[in-house]
C-alpha cells in the first residue's frame, strides 16, 4: 500500500487526481479500523492531516464554513451556538479520544448509515464542498447520499468542508444506544426548526440504507404550523399534531435487523424521538429563545 | 428419598499449628492495610510490560488459521502455497502435533489442531510462522481447507434430544424433529454432565406456587489485554513459553502432553496479565506457539487480535432455566425445582464444574427443604464454554432471585421480608446438605442495605444523570424509577474432592544489612493484587518491610488457578504457612547466636523481639550471610464429592455472601435504563487490603451489571455475531453508577486470617439486582438476560403513554 502524505491542499488534490483510488485519511477512526482489521486494502492512503487549510472553520455571512478537518471536539467546543445539532450529535460520538481525532469531513466520507453528523446537516439543509483539481463544487446535503456507505464525490474528488447556515431556530438530535456512552447509533434523529423560511426539516439514521430525510413528515409538519399560524403565535403543538409527526418519521424509516437493535425498535425509536426532539425544539421556540 | 440430613464436614488434615492471628494488622504495609500495589506505577503510566509487549531479536509471528464453520468435516487440508510464502517458516496442522492431539482442563476431548471435523466456528486447524505479522497473516489464508459443511447444533435442549419449547406460545415443550435428529458431537454423546439434587418429599405440596422460564446470554470476560506468549525453543528439545495465563502448572501439564515432552523440558512463565476473569483458564496459542518454536527452532510470539480473542477463549455459559417456588401463606419456602440447560458449546473445558456450582448453588442463600434440581451441560456447536467470574453460580442467581421477587408479588410481601425469612444462617443446611459452619449474615446483608439511605430523585438538569445519557434521549419523559434487591452466595475454591493446593518459597536473607524477603509463587497475578497480598502477608509474619515478589513461573510447585475467589485464601495461606517456617528457623539462629532459647519470640520491624526482654537482636545480624528458604504446599480442608443419584455431600470449602439493592431509572418508552446506583454489602471475613476488597467489590458489581444490561455474545446459527468492543459493549463509566459499600468482616475459622473470598460474590448479585429494580420500574417480567430495549418496549406495548411528551 502506498502512503501520500500531503501538506497542502493543491498536493492533496493532485495527488488524488494522480491516484483517485487513494483513500483519505484525516482522524482515521474509520479507516484505520477498516485497515487493521484488514477488511480493506486500498491501494494508497491520502494522509490529509498535515493540510492545514483543511482544519479551520470560517463564517461567511451567516454560513459557516467548515473545514473537513475540524474535530468533533472543536465542533463542540466552538461551534455549539451556530450549529446547535451538529454539536449535539459530536458529544454522542465515540470517546473523548475519539472526538479529538475524529472529523465531520471523515464522516462524510465514510457515509455510514450510522455516521452521527449525518442527521443534523440533514435537518440544517448543509452543503458539502467538493474540490478537485479542476475546481470546486457543492453539493446539497439531500443530494448527498447515493447509497450505501457512497456519496456524491468523485474519485478525483476531495471534501474539504461543509457549509451550513448559522441556526435561526431551535435544533434537537437524538440518539439511541443499548449503552449510556461511547456507542454506535441504534437509530438517531435529528430535526431543525427554520423559523425565518417557515420550514422543518429532519434527518434519520441507522434506520434506512443512507441518512435520509423525513421528507412527508416535514411537509406535513411545516404545512400544520402554517395553516394554523403557529410560527407566529407560537401556540403550543396538539398532541394529536405531535403524535402525528412521529408516526409520519417512523413511516420514511426503512431500517432492518441486525446485531444493534431490530427494525420494529428502531421504528418505535424514531416515533418516540421525534415526538421528544419537536417537544422540546418547539418548547425552546415558544419560549422566545431562539 | 433421603432424609435432609446435614452433611458433616471430614476430618481436617494436618490442622495449622496456630490459630487464626487476625489481631496482628499494625505492620505497616501488612495484612489489614491497603497497601499499594508494587506494579502500580508501571501500569498507570503505561510502562508496564503484557504479554503483548514480549519481544526478542529475530522472533516469528505465529497466526492461526480458524474454522469459517460450526461444524464441518475436513476433507483435506493443503498447505502447500501458504509454505511456498517468502518469509514463512513453518506450516503446521494436527499432524504436527507430536504427543497427545487432544488436550482439556477436565475432559481432553479438544483438538490441538483440528482432525476429522471442526465442532466450532474458529476452531484452529493449522499455524504459520513468519518473520513478520503480515506475512503470516497473509499466508494464512493460502492454507486451503476443503470443508464439507454440517449443519450445526445449536440448543443445548435438543443436542441432548431433551423437550424444547414452543416458541411461540406457553405450552410445554416436546421432543421435536430438532432434538431427536441431534448428532452425536463426541463419542459419548453431547451431555457432559447431569447433576442431580434430590432432597425430601418428591411430591410437595405448598400454598403458593410460583413458576418462571428465565434466559441468560453468553457473556465474555473482556479482558482488554488479548492472549499473547512468546516460546523460545532451548536448543535441546525443550522450550521455555512467556505467556499470559491464570494457572501456569495446569498449562504445563497439558502443553507437556501435546508436545510429548517431560515436565522440566517446558518451562512457564507468567507473562504481564491484562484481565482474565476465567478467559485464561484454558489454553489458547500455548501448545501452538511452542509447536512453532520447536518446529523452526526460533522464537515463536503469536497476540489475537480483539476479534480473534472472541473465538480464543472460553465464554460464560449461556443458561435456560425453569425455576418452580413453592412456599406457605408466610412466605417460607416449602420446595424449589429447578431444571437448568447450560450450553457447553462444542468441547467441555470446565462444563463439569460449572455445572457443579451451578446446581449446588442454583437456590441462592434460602433454605429450603424439599429440592429437585437437574442441572445439565451439553456439548453444541457454539463456541466453547467454561469459566468465567461467578461460574455457574450468575446464571442461577438471575432465576432465583427473579423467583423470589414473584413469590413476594404473589403473597403481597415485601421482596427483602420474604428473602429475611428464608436466609441461610449459620448453622443451615445448603441444598447438598453441608452444614454452614462459619457467618453467614444473609439476613443483615439485606437489611444494611435497606438501611442505607435512597438516592435523591431523578435529576433531569444534567443528560449524563438521565436513561440515554448525552445522546439525548429523554429529558425527564417516559422515567420511570425502580429498586430491586437481590443476594448471592458463592463457594470459595475448588470444590467436590478436588485436591487444592498452593506452593509458596518463601526466602529470608541480609541484604546490605537490612533483612529482605522473597516471595515465590507459581499463583498468577492477573490484575487483582495477589502480588500486594503475598508482600503483606510477608511484611507481617517475619516483620521484614522489603519483600520482592519473584516473577512467577514453574520453577516452584504449582499455584493453583486464579480463580474461584481462592488464591488470597490458599496462596495466601501457603505463603503465611512458608513464613512460619522461615520464622521458626530464624528463631533457631537466633537461639544461636543468643547463646540461650526464648520461647516469646516474635518478628517485628526487621527485629528479633522478645515479649518480656524487648529486642534482642536484628534479623539482619542473626542471619548474617545465612539465606533462610522454605518451600511449603498448602491445602484448604478436604472436600467430598458429592452423591450421583441424590446431590448431598460436604462438597463445599468456604462461601462468600454478597447483596445488591439497585436503584435504576428505566426510560419505558424506548427502553434505556440508567442505573442510578448500585449498594452492595458483602461479608469478606478479613479484609487484607480494604482498598483492594472495595475494588474487587466494584469491578464484580461493574461486571454483573454489564451482563443484566447490554454484555452478549449474539449467535446465529453456531456463528458469533459480535466480535468486537464496537459491538460487544461493556459499561463505559458513564454507565457506572455509584457504589455505596459496607464490608462486614466475620471471620471464617477455617481460613487464614479469617479471610473470604472476594472476587465473585458480588458479580452475581449485582445483574440481578439490576434486573428487579427494572422490573420495578416498568412492571414486566423481563425475563431474558442481558434485558435490551426491545424487550422493554415490546414488553410495554400496552402501556399508556403520556401524551405530553
Amino acid at each position: 500500500m502506498e502512503f501520500l502524505a500531503a501538506t497542502t491542499l493543491s498536493d492533496a488534490l493532485a495527488a488524488k487526481r494522480e491516484q483517485p483510488e487513494a483513500v483519505p485519511l484525516m482522524g482515521g477512526t474509520d479507516v484505520m479500523v477498516e485497515l487493521n482489521f484488514d477488511r480493506r486494502r486500498p491501494p494508497a492512503l491520502l494522509d490529509l492531516t498535515g493540510v492545514r487549510e483543511l482544519d479551520e472553520w470560517s463564517m461567511d455571512g451567516d454560513v459557516v464554513r467548515l473545514g473537513a478537518g475540524v474535530t468533533y471536539t472543536r465542533v463542540i467546543e466552538e461551534l455549539g451556538q451556530a450549529l446547535p445539532g451538529l454539536a449535539m450529535a459530536s458529544r454522542t460520538v465515540g470517546s473523548p479520544q475519539i472526538r479529538n481525532r475524529g472529523t465531520v469531513g471523515g464522516n462524510l466520507g465514510a457515509a455510514s448509515p450510522a455516521g452521527d453528523s449525518h442527521p443534523p446537516l440533514l435537518a440544517a439543509g448543509a452543503k458539502i464542498e467538493l474540490a478537485s483539481v479542476t475546481g470546486t463544487r457543492t453539493v446539497s446535503i439531500d443530494d448527498f447520499y447515493t447509497g450505501v456507505k457512497s456519496h456524491a464525490g468523485r474519485p478525483d474528488e476531495l471534501i474539504t468542508a461543509v457549509l451550513v447556515r448559522s441556526a435561526r431556530g431551535p435544533q434537537q438530535f437524538s440518539k439511541i444506544g443499548t449503552r449510556n456512552a461511547m456507542v454506535i447509533a441504534v437509530s438517531s434523529f435529528g430535526l431543525a426548526l427554520h423559523p425565518d423560511v417557515k420550514r422543518v426539516r429532519t434527518g434519520i439514521g441507522s434506520a434506512a440504507p443512507t441518512p435520509r430525510r423525513a421528507v412527508e413528515a416535514e411537509s406535513f409538519l411545516s404545512s400544520a404550523l402554517e395553516e394554523h399560524d403557529l410560527w407566529e403565535t407560537r401556540a403550543a403543538l396538539a398532541d394529536s399534531l405531535v403524535r402525528e409527526f412521529g408516526e409520519r418519521v417512523k413511516a420514511a424509516a426503512r431500517p432492518i435487523d441486525d446485531v444493534r437493535g431490530t427494525a420494529a425498535y428502531r421504528l418505535h425509536s424514531l416515533a418516540v424521538m421525534a415526538r421528544r426532539t419537536l417537544g422540546w425544539a418547539w418548547a425552546d421556540y415558544a419560549g422566545g429563545t431562539a | 428419598m433421603p432424609p435432609a440430613t446435614p452433611t458433616e464436614a471430614p476430618p481436617e488434615p494436618a490442622a495449622p499449628a496456630d490459630a487464626p492471628d487476625a489481631t496482628r494488622g499494625d505492620v505497616a504495609g501488612g495484612v489489614g492495610h491497603s497497601a499499594g500495589r508494587p506494579d502500580s506505577t508501571l501500569k498507570v503510566t503505561g510502562e508496564f510490560a503484557y504479554g503483548s509487549d514480549l519481544w526478542m531479536d529475530n522472533m516469528l509471528w505465529g497466526v492461526t488459521v480458524r474454522s469459517p464453520h460450526p461444524y464441518a468435516r475436513i476433507r483435506s487440508i493443503d498447505i502447500a502455497e501458504a509454505l511456498a510464502t517468502a518469509g514463512v517458516f513453518a506450516v503446521l496442522t494436527h499432524e504436527d502435533v507430536p504427543g497427545e492431539k487432544t488436550y482439556g482442563l477436565e475432559v481432553a476431548d479438544q483438538p490441538v489442531l483440528a482432525f476429522d471435523v471442526v465442532r466450532y466456528q474458529g476452531e484452529p486447524v493449522a499455524l504459520v510462522a513468519a518473520d513478520h505479522p503480515e506475512i503470516a497473516r497473509q499466508a494464512a489464508k493460502k492454507v486451503r481447507v476443503d470443508y464439507e459443511v454440517l449443519e450445526p447444533v445449536t440448543d443445548a435442549r435438543a443436542a441432548l434430544g431433551h423437550a424444547t419449547p414452543d416458541l411461540h406460545g406457553d405450552q410445554a415443550g416436546q421432543v421435536t424433529e430438532l432434538s431427536r435428529a441431534a448428532p452425536y458431537l463426541h463419542p459419548e454423546g453431547n451431555l457432559v454432565r447431569h447433576l442431580k439434587i434430590r432432597v425430601g418429599d418428591p411430591d410437595p405440596v405448598a400454598d403458593v406456587v410460583v413458576v418462571g422460564e428465565y434466559d441468560v446470554g453468553m457473556q465474555d470476560q473482556a479482558f482488554l489485554g488479548p492472549e499473547a506468549g512468546l516460546a523460545v525453543p532451548d536448543g535441546v528439545g525443550g522450550v521455555d513459553l512467556y505467556v499470559a495465563t491464570q494457572w501456569l502448572h495446569v498449562d504445563q501439564r497439558q502443553i507437556c502432553a501435546a508436545l510429548g515432552l517431560r515436565a522440566e523440558q517446558v518451562r512457564l512463565s507468567l507473562a504481564g496479565v491484562g484481565g482474565a476473569f476465567g478467559g485464561r483458564e484454558d489454553l489458547s496459542m500455548h501448545v501452538h506457539g511452542c509447536l512453532l518454536a520447536l518446529h523452526t527452532g526460533k522464537p515463536v510470539k503469536m497476540v489475537y487480535n480483539r476479534e480473534e480473542s472472541f473465538f480464543g477463549h472460553v465464554h460464560r455459559h449461556p443458561a435456560k432455566m425453569r425455576y418452580e417456588h413453592g412456599a406457605d401463606r408466610d412466605g417460607r419456602l416449602v420446595y424449589v425445582k429447578a431444571e437448568i440447560y447450560l450450553d457447553g458449546g462444542a468441547y467441555a473445558s470446565s462444563t463439569p464444574a460449572v455445572v457443579g456450582n451451578a446446581g449446588t448453588m442454583g437456590l441462592g442463600p434460602y433454605v429450603v427443604p424439599n429440592i429437585h434440581v437437574d442441572c445439565y451441560g451439553a456439548y453444541t456447536n457454539n463456541p466453547p464454554c467454561g469459566a468465567m467470574r461467578g461460574f455457574g453460580s450468575v446464571q442461577t442467581a438471575f432465576a432465583y432471585e427473579a423467583q423470589m421477587d414473584k413469590l413476594a408479588a404473589q403473597l403481597g410481601m415485601d421482596p427483602v421480608e420474604l428473602r429475611v425469612r428464608n436466609a441461610m444462617a449459620e448453622g443451615s443446611p445448603i441444598p447438598t446438605g453441608q452444614v454452614i459452619d462459619s457467618a453467614a449474615p444473609v439476613a443483615e446483608l439485606l437489611q444494611r442495605l435497606r438501611a442505607m439511605p435512597l438516592p435523591s430523585d431523578l435529576d433531569g438538569a444534567d443528560l449524563r444523570h438521565l436513561p440515554g445519557g448525552v445522546s439525548n434521549t429523554t429529558h425527564g419523559e417516559g422515567v420511570r424509577r425502580g429498586v430491586g434487591y437481590a443476594v448471592a452466595y458463592k463457594n470459595v475454591a475448588f470444590s467436590e474432592g478436588f485436591d487444592d493446593y498452593s506452593t509458596a518459597r518463601v526466602r529470608l536473607e541480609a541484604v546490605a544489612g537490612a533483612p529482605q524477603v522473597t516471595v515465590h509463587t507459581a499463583a498468577a497475578e492477573v490484575g487483582q493484587g495477589l502480588v500486594t497480598v503475598e508482600q503483606q502477608i510477608c511484611r507481617t509474619e517475619l516483620g521484614v518491610d522489603t519483600v520482592v515478589v519473584h516473577p512467577k513461573d514453574t520453577q516452584v510447585g504449582s499455584g493453583g488457578s486464579t480463580s474461584a475467589s481462592r488464591q488470597t485464601y490458599v496462596t495466601g495461606g501457603a505463603v503465611r504457612a512458608a513464613c512460619h517456617r522461615v520464622r521458626d528457623r530464624v528463631f533457631a539462629l537466633a537461639a544461636a547466636y543468643l547463646g540461650e532459647t526464648l520461647d516469646d519470640l516474635r518478628l517485628e520491624g526487621g527485629n528479633i523481639v522478645s515479649q518480656t526482654r524487648g529486642a534482642v537482636g536484628s534479623v539482619a545480624d542473626v542471619l548474617g550471610t545465612e539465606v533462610v528458604e522454605e518451600t511449603t504446599q498448602w491445602r484448604h480442608r478436604r472436600t467430598e464429592p458429592i452423591d450421583p443419584e441424590t446431590g448431598q455431600g460436604f462438597a463445599h470449602v468456604q462461601f462468600a455472601f454478597a447483596a445488591h439493592r439497585a436503584v435504576v431509572d428505566v426510560d419505558v418508552e424506548l427502553g434505556l435504563v440508567k442505573v442510578v446506583e448500585l449498594a452492595c454489602t458483602q461479608d469478606v471475613g478479613k479484609a487484607i487490603n480494604p482498598d483492594a476488597v472495595v475494588g474487587q467489590i466494584q469491578g464484580g458489581s461493574t461486571q454483573g451489571m454489564g451482563l443484566a444490561l447490554m454484555e452478549e455474545i449474539q449467535i446465529s446459527e453456531g456463528k458469533i455475531r459480535n466480535p468486537s468492543f464496537t459491538d460487544y459493549l461493556i459499561p463505559t463509566i458513564l454507565d457506572t453508577p455509584p457504589m455505596p459499600i459496607e464490608v462486614l468482616e466475620y471471620a471464617d475459622p477455617h481460613a487464614p486470617y479469617g479471610l473470604r473470598g472476594v472476587g465473585e460474590a458480588p458479580t452475581i448479585s449485582s445483574g440481578p439486582a439490576v434486573m428487579a429494580a427494572i422490573r420495578d420500574a416498568c412492571g414486566l417480567e423481563l425475563t431474558k438476560v442481558p434485558v435490551r430495549p426491545e424487550h422493554i418496549v415490546d414488553g410495554g406495548a400496552d402501556r399508556e403513554v403520556s401524551g405530553t411528551d
